[in-house]
């Protein structure tokens, strides 16, 4: 995808050499089960300090990328380094450096959100406080609270309390706020962001296209085991260069004009109307737009 | 940034090993199901046994004494077999031991909090049956070498019966299923190991099939504890056979070790 040169920038090419700088290097990454291909040749790159969203359908490889990057899955092919190691070859030195939200949590515990905490603690060098750590996720309420007695989504926040606690470099969220309600995951983000301003690199996976965009500093559309792209939220899809679409009412019939000047066609627009031009409306593709066109391309 | 200070050593294993010790204690204390099913399920046997089945097996002994070896190996095979099959097979198919396997905890120390916990079960249901057994029963606690030899059986015994139980564990696709083969399994071992009746009185070829699993030499060697010598008589070698009792538990240690190292996965089939 070398598109754009922002694009080009951000993305590297089959071949080129691990980044050793990077939080994450991914280069010819491939993963079979049986007949499937689920990753089928993936490069790429996550920096230090960034908040990276893989985004994909169902099934297009997003968790098994994850898994593999977090040492729970072998590969068939392709090179791989988190954290400057192989986490094919992950020790508990690099493991304490990492922080793991799983797609789903652990299982009804008779232990209290605050004993849950602490044990997980209790595995790591430099862990952060318990009773800090649940101020975070907003659990400080529910310390008391055994974890078999939460609801789904504070059972979500007990997660990343977990997966936050050991004070991670990196932090992995696979799909973190499925099945949040709205106020839950506007909550969810803002502590994403303010654990962002404590230095830590992210890779988010999520079908949300709104939670990529308000999160991530990059975003990847992988379908079918591939990166179909890699870019800044605006710039998915050549988005902000891509045409803008005016519309308006003339003579009780709809308009609309695909035109790369909106500001100089609504301006002339406003000359012709003399004042205002009845129902105008100016819009430019969509996140959904262009995504929805990315993996359509790839089936 | 806050990167972890480069010299922050990993904690020690003997500190993360309290911390596993103390999540599995409260995980089985405060679990109403594993706590009646696991501690009350025997002492309310003991209690119905011994007070329905209380005639005299000859030498002037009573059933109950009989039973109280039966039972406090029965007891031993709950807290350690079924409850590891059981509780470990809960935890991976919830998650619980793939989301460990990510974290930095040695995984000797999943092990150890294991080990600490059906420890901590066996000595509380072995101390409630003795309690009840000698205040209700009358039961003539062991005295002397016995004790040595209750320590030994009952530990080697739990020692076989826990490696199995996580062997099982990883057969089962839940807590639940484990619980729908494990439990049948362990009552009809029960039944054919001499726990509820005279091991002397069941079919020749039951006494051989209950011989090939270790309730039966645990049952074995907790009577010679509980039981007066003469009564040896009626076992079918016509003797204790604590030396072959040894071997066969010692035997199981190892074949379910094997079995564990073989086959213990911290994630759920088709997610490798």
């Amino acid at each position: 995808m070398t598109s754009t040169p922002a694009a080009a920038a951000v993305r590297p090419a089959p071949g080129d050499p691990l980044d050793p700088t990077a939080a994450i290097s991914i280069r010819g990454l491939v993963k079979r089960y049986g007949e499937f291909t689920a990753v089928d040749g993936l490069d790429l790159d996550i920096h230090r300090g960034e908040i990276f969203a893989l985004l994909g359908p169902n099934g297009a490889g997003k968790t098994t990328t994850v898994e593999i990057c977090e040492g729970y899955r072998g590969r068939d092919a392709g090179e791989v380094r988190v954290l400057g190691a192989d986490p094919a070859e992950g020790s508990r030195r690099w493991k304490a450096r990492l922080g793991i939200v799983l797609q789903s949590g652990g299982g009804d515990s008779q232990l209290t959100v605050r004993e849950l905490v602490r044990a997980q603690a209790s595995y790591y060098p430099d862990p952060r406080d318990a009773d800090e750590v649940l101020e975070l996720v907003g659990l400080t309420e529910k310390a008391g609270v055994r974890g078999r007695a939460l609801s789904g989504g504070q059972r979500r926040r007990l997660d990343v309390a977990l997966g936050i606690v050991g004070r991670p470099e990196l932090l992995f969220l696979d799909e973190p706020t499925t099945g949040f309600d709205p106020e839950a995951r506007r909550q969810f983000w803002s502590l994403i962001r303010s654990l962002r301003d404590l230095g830590t690199t992210m890779l988010l996976t999520t079908h949300y296209l709104d939670e990529a965009e308000a999160l991530a500093d990059r975003v990847g559309v992988i379908a079918r085991g591939r990166l179909v792209e890699v870019a800044v939220p605006s710039a998915l899809g050549g988005r902000e260069t891509a045409p803008a679409v005016v519309s308006w009412t003339e003579d009780g019939a709809r308009r609309t004009e695909a035109t790369a000047t909106p500001t100089a066609f609504v301006r002339a627009l406003a000359e012709r109307f003399s004042g205002e031009v009845p129902d105008l409306a100016v819009a430019r593709p969509t996140l959904e737009d262009v995504y929805l066109q990315m993996i359509g391309h790839e089936r | 940034m806050s990167a972890p200070a480069p010299e922050a050593a990993l904690p020690s294993l003997p500190s993360v090993y309290r911390s596993r010790a103390t999540v599995e204690l409260k995980e089985f204390f405060r679990q109403r199901e594993s706590v009646v099913f696991t501690l009350l399920l025997p002492v309310l046997l003991l209690v119905v046994f011994g007070a329905v089945l209380n005639f005299d097996l000859g030498s002037g002994v009573s059933f109950t004494q009989y039973f109280m070896a039966g039972i406090i190996a029965a007891g031993i095979l709950g807290a350690s077999l079924q409850n590891m099959a059981i509780s470990i097979a809960t935890e991976r198919s919830d998650g619980t031991l793939k989301h460990l396997s990510g974290t930095p905890m040695p995984r000797s120390a999943f092990f150890v909090g294991k080990v600490v916990q059906v420890l901590a079960v066996t000595v509380a249901i072995i101390v409630v049956l003795l309690l009840i057994g000698v205040v209700f029963y009358g039961i003539d606690l062991p005295s002397g070498s016995d004790w040595l030899v209750f320590a030994w059986v009952s530990a080697l015994g739990a020692a076989a019966c826990t490696l199995l139980g996580i062997a099982l564990s990883s057969l089962a696709k839940n807590g639940r299923s484990a619980s729908a083969t494990v439990t049948p399994f362990a009552l009809v071992l029960q039944f054919i190991s001499g726990v509820f009746f005279q091991f002397s009185e069941i079919p020749t070829w039951m006494q051989t099939v209950a011989s090939v699993f270790p309730l039966k030499w645990m049952a074995q060697g907790l009577r010679s504890v509980f039981l007066p010598d003469a009564l040896a008589a009626d076992e079918p070698a016509g003797s204790w056979e604590l030396g072959r009792v040894a071997l066969v538990l010692a035997v199981w240690c190892v074949v379910g070790l094997l079995l564990c190292v073989r086959t213990f996965r911290w994630q759920d089939r088709g997610t490798g």
